[in-house]
C-alpha cells in the first residue's frame, strides 16, 4: 500500500493518465458489447414501436403462452439445478473424502472440466443416441428386460427428458464449484467433533453442513442460471417443440413469432432479471462462504 | 471415526456409469451407419463433407481471432488493474462476470438491435462486419474464463519488480507487455485460450442468430436431417473439447518457475 502511494505521488501526472488510457479499450469494449446492448433491450422493453414509453410490453408478458414458457424454463432449471447440486455434491464428497484411490480425484476433475463444457448441440446428439427411440440404452432395456421405456411414458423431448440431459453438464459444474468448499472442511473439525463424542451424523448436521450450506445454495443458483440461459441443447434436441423461454426468444428473434418485436425485449428483460438475481445471490453467497475456504 | 468405503465407491461407479454410457452409446451409434456391421462410414462421410470442412475451418479461424482479441484486451487490463489501478478491480471483475449473468441469447439480441443495418454502426449489413461482431460476441462469452486465468497467473508473479526492472533497462510500454509480462503469464493465457477455443468451436446460439456459417449451426442442421452423422459429430466435438482440456492440464504443469 505504501508502495502504491509512493508511486502515485512520485509519478508525474502523465504516467497516471497513461495507465488510465490503458484500460480504455476494456471499458469501451464492455460498454459497446456488454452493457449498452443489454441496456438497449431493457429500454426497448419499455417502449412501443414508435419509441414512446409504455408498460404494455411488460403487461403482455402475462399472456398464458409466455407464462407457460417461463414456467417450464423455471421448472427445468430448478429441477436440473437441484439434481445437479445433489449428485454433484455427493460425487465430490465421494472423490475427496471417500478414501478412494489417488487417481479418482484428478480423473473426476478433468472429466468435469470437459463435461461441463460439453453442452450444446453435441450433447443433444449424445442423448438421442442413448435414450432416443433407437438409442442404445432404449434398445438394451427392450432386448434384455423387455421394458419399452417409451411405452411406459418416458420421452426424451419432455420435461424429465430435458432435465436428465441438462444434468450431464450440471453435475460436473457442481463438482467443480463445490470441490474447494469440500476441501475447506478441515480435518481438525472432524477430529474435534469426534473427540467431543459426536457421531458422524451429528458432525455432518452440526458442523459440516452449516459451513457448506452457503456454498451449496450459491452453487444451486449458479446452476439454475446456467440452465435457464441454455438453448442449444434443447433446440437441437426438440427443435422448437418444447416451449422453453430461450427457444421462444430465439424464434422471436428469427421470425417475430409474437408479432410484436417489443414483446421480445420484455422477454429478454425477464430473462436478465431471473439470471441476474440468481447470479447476484451466488456472488454474494460465495463472498460469504469465502471465509471458511481460506 | 471409521468410514466405510462402500458408499463412496457406489457413488463413484454410479457417476461413472451416468457419464460414460451416453458417450459409449454415441460412439456405438456412430459406427452403425452400414447395416449389419460396425464401420467408420459416418466419420468418413462427415469428414469428407465440404460443409463440415468449411464450417469447422470457419469456427477455428473465428476462435483464433477471438483468442487474439481477447488476450489483447484482457492482459493489459489485468496488468494495469493489478499494478496501477487496484481501485478499479471490483469494477473490472464485475464486468468480466456479466457474461455469466446475461445469457448469450440476450447479448446477441442486444447486438442485433444495436448494430443492425439502420443503426449508427451497421456491423450486420456486411458479412465481414458480422464476422467482426461474432468475434466480439465470443470475446464477451470467453471474458469470464480468460480474465480469471490471466488474473490468477498475474497474481502468482511479481509484476511490480519485473516492470521496474524492464523500465530501468529502458523498455517501452509495448515491449514490457509483449516481452516481459506476456511470457510470464503464458500459462494463464494458454489455458484461457484453449478454454475459449473449446467454447467457440461448438457455439450455436450467437453464430446462428448472426447467420454465420459456423460449426455449431452446421451440427444443428445435420442433426435435424441425418441419422448417424450427428453421433459422429458429437464424438468429434467431444474429442476436440477433451483435447483442449488436456492441453490446459499440460500447460498448467509448465508453470513459470519450472522453465529452463
Amino acid at each position: 500500500m505504501t508502495a502504491t502511494l509512493a508511486t502515485a505521488t512520485d509519478a508525474p501526472r502523465r504516467r497516471l493518465s497513461l495507465s488510465w488510457l490503458g484500460v480504455v479499450p476494456f471499458v469501451l469494449f464492455s460498454l459497446m458489447f456488454l452493457l449498452l446492448p443489454a441496456a438497449n433491450l431493457v429500454i426497448g422493453a419499455f417502449q412501443d414501436p414508435t419509441g414512446a414509453f409504455t408498460l404494455a410490453n411488460i403487461a403482455n408478458l402475462f399472456q398464458p403462452s409466455i407464462i407457460r414458457s417461463y414456467t417450464i424454463s423455471l421448472q427445468i432449471s430448478a429441477a436440473s439445478a437441484f439434481g445437479g447440486m445433489l449428485f454433484g455434491f455427493l460425487l465430490a464428497l465421494a472423490a475427496i473424502l471417500g478414501h478412494l484411490p489417488r487417481w479418482v480425484r484428478p480423473t473426476l476433475m478433468t472429466f468435469s472440466g470437459v463435461a461441463s463444457q460439453f453442452a450444446g448441440v453435441p450433447l443433444a446428439f449424445a442423448f438421442l443416441a442413448t435414450l432416443g427411440r433407437t438409442g442404445l440404452v432404449t434398445a438394451l432395456l427392450m432386448n434384455i428386460f423387455g421394458i419399452n421405456i417409451y411405452r411406459s411414458g418416458f420421452n426424451l423431448l419432455s420435461f424429465w427428458g430435458l432435465t436428465l440431459v441438462y444434468l450431464y453438464f450440471q453435475i460436473p459444474l457442481m463438482v467443480l464449484v463445490i470441490s474447494p468448499a469440500v476441501d475447506g472442511l478441515k480435518k481438525e473439525w472432524r477430529e474435534a467433533a469426534s473427540t467431543l463424542g459426536a457421531t458422524s451424523a451429528q458432525y455432518w448436521r452440526m458442523v459440516a453442513l452449516p459451513v457448506l450450506w452457503p456454498s451449496m445454495l450459491g452453487a444451486f443458483l449458479l446452476l439454475f442460471a446456467n440452465a435457464f440461459g441454455a438453448i442449444a441443447t434443447a433446440y437441437a434436441l426438440t427443435g422448437s417443440s418444447l416451449n422453453i423461454v430461450t427457444i421462444l426468444l430465439y424464434a422471436q428473434i428469427r421470425g417475430d413469432v409474437l408479432h410484436d418485436p417489443n414483446l421480445g425485449y420484455a422477454l429478454a428483460l425477464g430473462m436478465i432479471l431471473i439470471t441476474g438475481l440468481s447470479n447476484g445471490a451466488y456472488i454474494w453467497l460465495t463472498s460469504r462462504s469465502a471465509r471458511w475456504t481460506r | 471415526m471409521k468410514q466405510s468405503r462402500l458408499i463412496p465407491w457406489l457413488g463413484f461407479i454410479f457417476g461413472a456409469i451416468y457419464f460414460l454410457v451416453p458417450l459409449i452409446a454415441t460412439f456405438e451409434f456412430s459406427l452403425r451407419m452400414q447395416r449389419g456391421t460396425y464401420s467408420f462410414e459416418a466419420y468418413r462421410v462427415v469428414l469428407g463433407d465440404p460443409g463440415f470442412q468449411a464450417s469447422f475451418g470457419y469456427s477455428a479461424l473465428i476462435a483464433l481471432l477471438t483468442i487474439i482479441v481477447g488476450v489483447a484486451l484482457v492482459v493489459p487490463t489485468a496488468y494495469l488493474v493489478q499494478l496501477k489501478l487496484p481501485r478499479l478491480r471490483p469494477v473490472v471483475e464485475f464486468m468480466t462476470l456479466l457474461p455469466l449473468v446475461v445469457p448469450a441469447i440476450v447479448i446477441v439480441f442486444g447486438y442485433l438491435r444495436m448494430y443492425n443495418s439502420s443503426s449508427f454502426l451497421p456491423l450486420t449489413s456486411t458479412a465481414r462486419g458480422t464476422d467482426l461482431l461474432l468475434i466480439f460476441a465470443y470475446v464477451t462469452l470467453a471474458l469470464p474464463y480468460m480474465y480469471r486465468s490471466v488474473d490468477t497467473a498475474m497474481r502468482s508473479i511479481d509484476i511490480r519488480t519485473l516492470t521496474e526492472a524492464a523500465q530501468s533497462l529502458g523498455s517501452s510500454w509495448l515491449r514490457i507487455m509483449l516481452q516481459v509480462i506476456l511470457p510470464n503469464v503464458r500459462v494463464g493465457v494458454l489455458s484461457g485460450a484453449f478454454l475459449t477455443f473449446a467454447i467457440v468451436i461448438g457455439e450455436f446460439t450467437m453464430a446462428s442468430l448472426l447467420n454465420r456459417p459456423a460449426f455449431g449451426p452446421y451440427m444443428q442442421l445435420i442433426g435435424a436431417n441425418r441419422a448417424y452423422e450427428p453421433a459422429a459429430l458429437a464424438i468429434i466435438a467431444f474429442v476436440v473439447t477433451w483435447a483442449c482440456m488436456g492441453l490446459i492440464q499440460l500447460v498448467a504443469n509448465l508453470s513459470p518457475g519450472s522453465k529452463r
